[in-house]
Parts: structure tokens; C-alpha cells; sequence
């Protein structure tokens, strides 16, 4: 324990000057977001209050707002806002809105309605009223619906990294695929801590007495000016093209690491969630991404995979791995599993990747359709003999493949199933193996090795290269260290690659990793 | 000067009031008398365009409110409210400077007059800086009052001013009221369900029943020539008690005995029955003197009191 506080401390230190930019993104995307939202969200609010008939449908659309998934809402912004701080602060806003709106409109209503009439009865115009009476009185429930929506915006904002706009996101999502638990609590504490501190501080501010308030209303707009301020931060743009890389490509040595350190490659990086990625691609808004080299949505947005001509990109075999517990409780699975083994080959798995990614198949659908081709399907033998969980990660192939196994063990075998896709990335899904909580799910050799073994970087390179070396290798050490077995590979190759539109790569003439580089010095 | 001609008010399918007429003299006291829902509050608040009448005319000093802004309407009108509705985060010198601000008074101006007034309605001076809720009813009330008349309007509307007070406290603050300067040069146009204030502080009452006036005329008229059994049975319960309060000495004069000389102290024969009766009863005096008409001076024992009285009482029914 003792250990891990200092080497968490020791990431920190060592990423201060990162920690230090994305927390005051942060704050910044927090309380931009939260300005626009009490722009609107106020007169809206006060309007409702005015026409009470308008009230329903103007909550209930800011409602409707409100349960959007986060990961939707920033994904249908792209065509429209593009990638960046835009979408992500609307997106902010749009979650802010409903809490103040509806405290607005709740602080109003609630007025005694004899002071009101009073108000009135002395002669007040309705601008009075409203400027010296109503909101004033409104205020202690105004400002909880601003504490409300702070802290929601504080834990929404760390989705903004999704979208390339930073945040303390960066380091949290960053962490979960690399498996590095430090770089969680680097993005993870500070986000809980400033959710606190906002809390904290809000409180003190709705406390405020009477007197004190009112010279504490004018003070509270600066100071969110002033934290919106914080995101205003230049960044050094400094080439023509512009690259989105995963937060796991980030930090992995067959990623950014090695395109710097083998390649010298010098790109404006911009950090982007792999569910964006392509659009914005396609969009214009990325000029090369790191995608992988069987996704259906390379074939959909006419991507170009630049070659890697000094091979850092490892191979990734994909192979069901399996707790050696659940092998032996249900005797028949891994012979089930096998049967899917070098079946699929790379331009299949994209083919099949792209009818679920952009011909919207249901990943069950695509599943069936492939085994009936094959003459794998079996129809359900509805067993009971206990109930094997499958897991998958949080993209379309895993969920194609995490289908198709269900198939075939309903199919051959007496076993129930359980299905636990969209586990959110590789960590989330090992851990899930590790604690019993699943029984299987597909994994990648290179992520095995690089992510889940970690070994010093000379076995690293040595294995990388060689398909077998490391699958052998891997077999071997997750029995070892994990009782894991890996199963036999399906067949195909879902390694990184570094991508660009077709037209684009056609118009500069760039062909390989060499080829970008050479471009980008060169401009 | 307060004038209504043939008001009208529908709230959905009820007739809240219908065709109400009277007018209010300058510096007269009109009570707008009923049970709840009689129409008296709306009637009060279509003065002040709180409520917009369907049809009619009001004339305030001979202008027709319609044609007025109704801020600056209200602004020229005092408003008394039965929920005192003052505003709980500011202060009490806060809520009596709000209309003189609206106004645009120097802040001398404001602050001296602030002064004089919670002086007249005996509020303690440290109460100025106090928030709403740190005073009695009876204190708020007395803030509300000092709001209301903090411009000295002409034109003063009650609704139900000591409805919110108990007993005691009511009592006391009526009979401030009553004594209080600054309201004898007032119209006052006030609401109330309760007959005996309505008998204690009215020049005229004004009985309401299902939005129509039943009856205008003094308190003496509305006991002694009640226009129908709604008016009259409306006071049947508490008649004697009002009776003693609306009567005077000078009305039972002619049955008292004949005139005695007296050099000392004697009293108004303005003195109502029940005045009387507590002045013989609080000093333990067998009798007391009057001066009445003509500079005339008779003495008043309890038995002469109740006997005129009871004279009097007759004579009016039988008349």
C-alpha cells in the first residue's frame, strides 16, 4: 500500500505540469459550461415561472436532455461542432440546464404569494419584482440547482477527453486501458477532490446570510468567469496535420511512444476517444488516427492504413482467454471455443466489423449469419448445466465475437450463458476475469503482453515482432501468473495502425509511417 | 375621494361581485362588510388594479384608474394587507423606504420620515435594522401600517389589516388606530368580516352579500333601520354589545334626568354607553358628570345609564 502512495505520488510529480493543464481544463470546461447554462437555464427558468403552461414542456425536454448518454450526445455533436472544446461544452451545458431551470422555476413559484402581491400592490413594476423581490428570495434555491449542476458537470467533464477537449479524463481513460491504476488516481482524486471542494464551497455560498448575500451575488458570476477563464489555455499547435490518438495508444510503447522514439515522428496530437475517432476523421477534424487495422470503419470512411515500415505495431491475435477454473467446471468449453480458431481472417473480421459498425447489423445478426455460412450454427439445446459468462469490450468486434461464442457453446453444449459485453476496456475486462466475474473474453496477444504482462522492454522487443514468440510467450505467463489460458487464435490480425483519409494520403503522397514524417518536416 | 360606479367581477362562471356602487368621502372611514367570499376583497383590490373589473368605472379624486399606469397607480394608493406580505430579506427601514426609493427621495427625506413614523406607531427605534421575522405580529403589523403611510397618500385600502392578530393584540392596535393623526386625514377604504371592528372603526359601513351591496349607512343605521332580515340577522348575535359602542350620551340625553350644577371635572357627552359603563365600573364611582348640549351638565349614575338607554333603545324600535 505504502508503495503505491509513493509511486502514485511519484506519477504525479513526474506529470505535474499535465496534471496541473488538465485540471485547469477541467475547471475551466466546468464552469464555461456552467455560464452558458445559467444564461439560458435562468431566463428559461424565470420565463416558466411567468407562463406556467410552458413549464412542462420546457422541463421535460431539458429532462429528455438530461438522459442522453454522455458518449451519444458528444457523438452526435461531431458533424455539427466537430472535436475539441465546443461540443464538449455544449454537451456540459446541455446536462447543467435542467437543475437550473427547474430550481429557477421552483425558487419562484414558491414565493409566498402574499409578498408578491404585496410587491405588487405598492407599486412595483414587474422588472422590480423580478430584480429585487423574486430572485432574491429565489436565491438559496437557485443556487443549489447551480451546486447540483457544478458537481454533475465536474463528473461529466472527465468525458470530455472523449472528444479530444482535455480534462482530467485524459489520465483517467488514459489509465484504464493501459492498466496503470496510478494514472487513474492521477485524474481520478483530483476530479473527486474538485467536485468536493466546488460542493464545499457553493454551500458556504447558499449559507450566506441575507446582508452578506446580497454583496456575494455580484462576487459569484466573476469567480465563474474567472474558473471559465481557466480554459482558455494556448496550445502550441505545430504542424499542418493534425492526429487523434487514443488515451491507450497514448501511452503504449507500440503507440505514440514508439512513433516518437523509432520513427521521430512530430505531430499536434490531440488526445480522442476510439468511439469518435473515425468520424472525426472523415469529418476533417483528424488528419491521421490510430485506428485498428480490422475495423469495419475503415472500409465505411474510406480510410488509408499508412504502412509501418519499421514495424512497432506488434501483431494482434485475437484468442478466447479463459479462467483454467471455469475450463475445468464445464469440460467441454474449450473444445467449443476451438471451433471458431482460424476461421476468421483479417478481411473478414473487417468485413464483418463494417456491417456492424456502418451498416448498423446487430453484432448478433452478423454473428449468426457468419457461423450459418460456416456451418457452425446449432440450434439452442436451451441446456441448464450451469451458465458460462462471456465478456467482450466496448467495441464492435468484441461484441461480434463475445456472440458468436455464446452461439456456439448454447449450440454444442448444455450450458446456459450469461453476456457481458461493452466491459469498458481492457483493464475493466481482465479485472472482471480475475475477480470471477466473467469467464471468458477474446484478448489480443500485444495486449497481453504489453498491457496485462508488462515485461521489461528488452523481452518486449524481442517478442514483439514474432507472432508465435508471443503468443507462446503469453500462454505460458498468464498460466503462470494469472491461471489464465489463452485458447487457440482465431485467426485474425487486429494490430494498431496509423490511419488517413484515401484522398488526403493520395494528395500529399503519403503512403507509410516514413512517408507522414518526412511530410510533416518537410511543412 | 373614492367613487364606483356599477362594478362587475366574473371569475370563471361565479359573479364575484355585481354592480357594486358607493363612494367613499374625502377623509371618510368606509368598512366593506361580509362574510368570506361576499365579494368585499375583490371589490378592495379592482382599486388598485390588483384585479381588473369586467365592468364599471372606479374614480380615485375624480380620475378614472383605467386611464392610469398601474404602477404609478399603486404607488399613490397606501395598501394594508391582512398577511402583512412584507419582504423577508430586507430589513424593516428597508421595507418602509421601498416606495419613497421607487419614488426617488433623498435619503434624509426617507430616513426622517421613517423616524417620525415607527415614533407615532410605537415601535421601538432598534427594530429599523431588525429582518421581518424577528418581530411580533403585532410589530409586523404595525410595519405594514408604516409602509402604507410612509408617502402619506390621501387614499389608504385595508384587507383585513388585524385579521392575522389575536384578540389582545387586535384590540390595541384598533384603538392606536383609531387615535392615530396621521389616519384621520385619510380616505380609508377597509375590509373586514369582523362586526365589531367594523363598528369600532368605520364612519360608514358597507354590508356585502353575493357580491352585491345590501346596505350602506352609519353603524347606528345599519342597527336601528336595517334594510332586510340579511342585515338585520347579520348583527343579531352581537347586537347589545354594539349597541353600547354606537350609542351615545348625547343620543339618551332627553331621557336622562334633569340637570344638576357642577363645577368640577365632567365629561364628553360624545362618551358611548359602553364608555360609560366602563368608567363607573374601572373607578369604583357611583356616578359621574356630563356636559351636553347648551353647555348643560347632568350626573350619571348606573341605573340612569341603563334606564336611558333602554329609552332610547325603544324609541328607536318603535319609530
Amino acid at each position: 500500500m505504502n508503495e503505491q502512495q509513493q509511486t502514485l505520488w511519484q506519477f504525479m510529480s513526474g506529470q505535474s505540469d499535465k496534471l496541473l493543464s488538465q485540471t485547469l481544463q477541467h475547471v475551466g470546461l466546468t464552469f464555461i459550461s456552467l455560464i452558458l447554462a445559467i444564461a439560458i437555464g435562468l431566463p428559461l427558468g424565470i420565463l416558466i415561472a411567468r407562463k406556467r403552461k410552458l413549464s412542462g414542456t420546457v422541463l421535460g425536454i431539458a429532462g429528455v436532455l438530461q438522459t442522453i448518454p454522455s458518449i451519444a450526445l458528444l457523438g452526435f455533436m461531431i458533424p455539427v461542432l466537430g472535436i475539441g472544446a465546443k461540443p464538449a461544452i455544449v454537451a456540459l451545458l446541455i446536462y447543467a440546464l435542467l437543475p437550473i431551470i427547474r430550481n429557477t422555476y421552483t425558487g419562484i413559484i414558491g414565493i409566498d404569494q402574499h409578498v408578491k402581491e404585496a410587491a405588487r400592490a405598492i407599486g412595483m413594476s414587474k422588472g422590480h419584482i423580478l430584480l429585487k423581490v423574486e430572485l432574491p428570495l429565489a436565491m438559496p434555491v437557485i443556487l443549489a440547482g447551480i451546486r447540483t449542476a457544478t458537481v454533475i458537470n465536474v463528473g461529466v467533464a472527465t468525458l470530455a477527453s472523449f472528444i479530444a477537449a482535455g480534462g482530467l479524463g485524459e489520465f483517467i481513460f488514459g489509465g484504464i486501458s493501459l492498466n496503470n491504476t496510478n494514472m487513474i488516481l492521477a485524474g481520478a482524486i483530483p476530479a473527486a477532490l474538485l467536485a468536493i471542494i466546488l460542493d464545499t464551497l457553493l454551500s458556504l455560498v447558499q449559507k450566506l446570510d441575507f446582508k452578506k448575500f446580497r454583496r456575494a451575488l455580484y462576487i459569484f458570476p466573476i469567480v465563474i468567469l474567472v474558473l471559465g477563464g481557466f480554459y482558455a489555455l494556448p496550445t502550441a499547435y505545430g504542424s499542418t496535420l493534425t492526429a487523434g490518438f487514443t488515451p491507450e495508444f497514448m501511452g503504449r510503447q507500440d503507440g505514440d511512444l514508439g512513433l516518437k522514439s523509432t520513427y521521430g515522428l512530430r505531430i499536434h496530437t490531440i488526445v480522442i476517444s476510439d468511439a469518435v475517432m473515425y468520424k472525426a476523421a472523415y469529418a476533417k477534424e483528424l488528419d491521421v488516427i490510430s485506428g485498428y487495422s480490422t475495423d469495419g470503419r475503415l472500409k465505411a470512411f474510406d480510410l488509408k492504413i499508412l504502412k509501418d515500415n519499421k514495424n512497432i505495431f506488434p501483431p494482434y491475435y485475437a484468442a478466447p482467454i479463459v479462467r483454467d477454473e471455469a475450463l475445468s467446471q464445464f469440460p467441454e468449453l474449450e473444445k467449443t471455443l476451438n471451433l471458431l480458431s482460424g476461421k476468421i481472417t483479417d478481411s473478414i473480421m473487417t468485413d464483418l466489423n463494417y456491417r456492424t459498425d456502418y451498416l448498423h447489423q446487430q453484432p448478433e445478426r452478423v454473428a449468426k449469419d457468419f457461423l450459418i455460412s460456416n456451418g457452425l450454427y446449432k440450434t439452442p439445446k436451451n441446456g441448464h448445466n450451469g451458465t458460462v459468462r462471456i465478456g467482450s469490450k466496448i467495441f464492435g468486434e468484441q461484441y461480434i465475437l463475445a456472440e458468436m461464442y455464446s452461439m456456439l457453446i448454447k449450440g454444442n453444449t448444455d450450458y446456459d450463458v450469461a453476456t457481458k459485453t461493452g466491459l469498458g476496456g481492457t483493464k475493466i475486462c481482465f479485472d472482471a476475469l480475475m475477480n470471477d466475474q466473467i469467464d471468458l473474453y477474446p484478448e489480443y496477444t500485444g495486449t497481453g503482453l504489453l498491457v496485462l504482462l508488462q515485461p521489461n522492454p528488452k523481452i518486449a522487443k524481442e517478442m514483439a515482432h514474432d507472432k508465435e514468440n508471443t503468443y507462446n510467450y503469453v500462454s505460458a505467463e498468464f498460466e503462470k501468473k494469472f491461471k489464465i489460458k489463452w485458447l487457440k487464435p482465431i485467426g485474425f490480425n487486429n494490430s494498431y495502425a496509423l490511419m488517413m483519409r484515401q484522398k488526403q494520403s493520395k494528395e500529399l503522397n503519403v503512403n507509410s509511417i516514413t512517408d507522414l514524417k518526412n511530410y510533416l518536416d518537410k511543412n | 375621494m373614492i367613487e364606483l360606479k356599477g362594478i362587475s367581477k366574473k371569475f370563471g362562471d361565479t359573479q364575484a361581485v355585481k354592480q357594486v356602487s358607493f363612494s367613499v368621502a374625502e377623509k371618510e372611514t368606509l368598512v366593506l362588510l361580509g362574510t368570506s367570499g361576499c365579494g368585499k376583497t375583490t371589490t378592495l383590490k379592482m382599486i388598485n388594479r390588483l384585479i381588473e373589473p369586467d365592468g364599471g368605472q372606479i374614480l380615485i379624486n375624480n380620475k378614472n384608474i383605467t386611464n392610469q399606469d398601474p404602477d404609478v397607480l399603486r404607488k399613490g394608493i397606501g395598501y394594508v394587507m391582512q398577511n402583512i406580505g412584507l419582504f423577508p430579506h430586507y430589513t424593516i427601514a428597508e421595507n418602509i423606504a421601498l416606495v419613497p426609493k421607487l419614488l426617488k427621495w433623498d435619503k434624509e427625506k426617507i430616513k426622517s420620515r421613517t423616524q417620525e413614523l415607527i415614533q407615532k406607531l410605537h415601535l421601538p427605534e432598534n427594530t429599523l435594522a431588525m429582518y421581518p421575522h424577528e418581530l411580533s405580529g403585532g410589530q409586523q403589523q404595525r410595519v405594514g401600517l408604516a409602509r402604507a403611510l410612509v408617502t402619506d397618500q390621501s387614499v389608504l385600502l385595508m384587507d383585513e389589516p388585524f385579521g392575522a392578530l389575536d384578540n389582545v393584540t387586535r384590540t390595541s392596535i384598533q384603538k392606536e388606530f383609531k387615535a392615530l393623526e396621521e389616519l384621520k386625514r385619510k380616505t380609508i377604504l377597509m375590509v373586514t368580516h369582523d362586526v365589531q371592528e367594523a363598528f369600532e372603526l368605520a364612519d360608514r359601513i358597507c354590508l356585502m352579500d353575493k357580491g352585491e351591496v345590501v346596505q350602506i349607512g352609519t353603524p347606528k343605521e345599519l342597527l336601528y333601520r336595517p334594510i332586510n332580515d340579511f342585515a338585520r340577522n347579520f348583527l343579531a348575535g352581537q347586537r347589545l354589545a354594539l349597541e353600547f359602542k354606537v350609542v351615545n350620551i348625547q343620543d339618551i340625553w332627553s331621557y336622562l334626568p334633569e340637570q344638576t350644577i357642577h363645577a368640577g371635572e365632567s365629561k364628553s357627552a360624545d362618551l358611548s354607553i359602553w364608555e360609560a359603563m366602563e368608567l363607573l365600573r374601572n373607578n369604583d364611582r357611583s356616578e359621574f358628570f356630563v356636559s351636553g348640549p347648551d353647555q348643560a351638565i347632568k350626573s350619571i349614575n348606573f341605573e340612569q345609564l341603563t334606564k336611558g338607554f333602554n329609552q332610547y333603545q325603544n324609541a328607536q324600535l318603535h319609530e
